[in-house]
């Protein structure tokens, strides 16, 4: 069982197909993930980058497990942060279920390490990311400052 | 959103509910078996809070296995604090509750 864990869920009024273009797509996802650009060929092995504006691959990994639109994993590690690299790969999971007008969102980042740097840090920015990813989905804006990178990072 | 608002308001009207989301703040990931020790509270009432936090989407659920584990979903808190709270308010916000939480503990020392 994992040591570092957790689990965010949000309801979102939208559809499975949409919102899995909201998070595959990168001219979608850098409105709300800091404007960063996601580049991965979404297909099962292939790899996957967070690339911040600057150029820099601040995220790797590879997409584990990939079924449209419904569940997707990738390998997860950070290459900002030194502490953060050296803790290794993470696993990402996002999973969406249909249900009446909305889809369940569930999002869970895991580690086989107990109190993991890296599971510490993505737990404090997810919670603002998805609540942008909600915003932009149903009103088609996202919230303040998560459409650009922050400074000095 | 109004009626997802209405219950997040009512789950954490009881300080019941709000300690089970301090023992998962604590914890992440809890059995309800794990949840029930050193509380004062029956595993009914302690199934029946955890259902209406649930239903809130203050709770979120992950079966491993024969166990339904229970994790803190701040989302819905979130979500609420965006909506009252500006951007530039937060570093200004932080900073004075890290001041309270100082002082304080210096009067409990």
């Amino acid at each position: 069982m994992a040591e570092s864990e957790f689990v965010y869920v949000t309801y979102i009024r939208t559809t499975p197909e949409k919102l899995w273009r909201a998070l595959t797509e990168p001219e979608f996802t850098r409105k709300f993930w800091v404007d960063t650009v996601q580049e991965c060929e979404w297909k099962l092995g292939a790899s996957w980058t967070l690339r911040v504006p600057d150029g820099r691959a601040a995220d790797t990994g590879e997409v584990v497990e990939i079924d449209p639109p419904r569940r997707l994993v990738l390998s997860w590690q950070n290459h900002l942060f030194p502490e953060m690299t050296a803790e290794g790969f993470t696993r990402m999971t996002y999973e969406l279920e249909a249900k009446g007008e909305t889809v369940k969102l569930t999002l869970t980042h895991t580690m086989d390490k107990r109190d993991s740097k890296t599971i510490k840090a993505v737990s404090n920015g997810w919670p603002h990311l998805l609540a942008s990813l909600k915003s932009l989905l149903e009103t088609g804006k996202s919230l303040e400052g998560t459409d650009r990178w922050p400074e000095g990072i | 959103m109004g009626a997802d608002v209405d219950k997040v308001f009512k789950a954490l009207a009881a300080p019941e509910r709000r300690l089970l989301l301090d023992r998962l703040r604590a914890e992440n990931g809890q059995t309800l078996s794990q949840l029930c020790q050193h509380l004062d509270m029956t595993r009914q009432a302690v199934t029946r809070h955890l259902n209406l936090l649930e239903e809130a989407n203050l709770v979120a659920t992950i079966w491993r296995g024969r166990e339904k584990l229970h994790y803190l979903n701040p989302t819905p808190i979130h979500e609420i604090a965006e909506r009252w709270i500006g951007k530039y308010e937060r570093g200004r916000l932080r900073a004075l509750a890290e001041l309270k939480s100082k002082l304080e503990e210096q009067s409990d020392g």
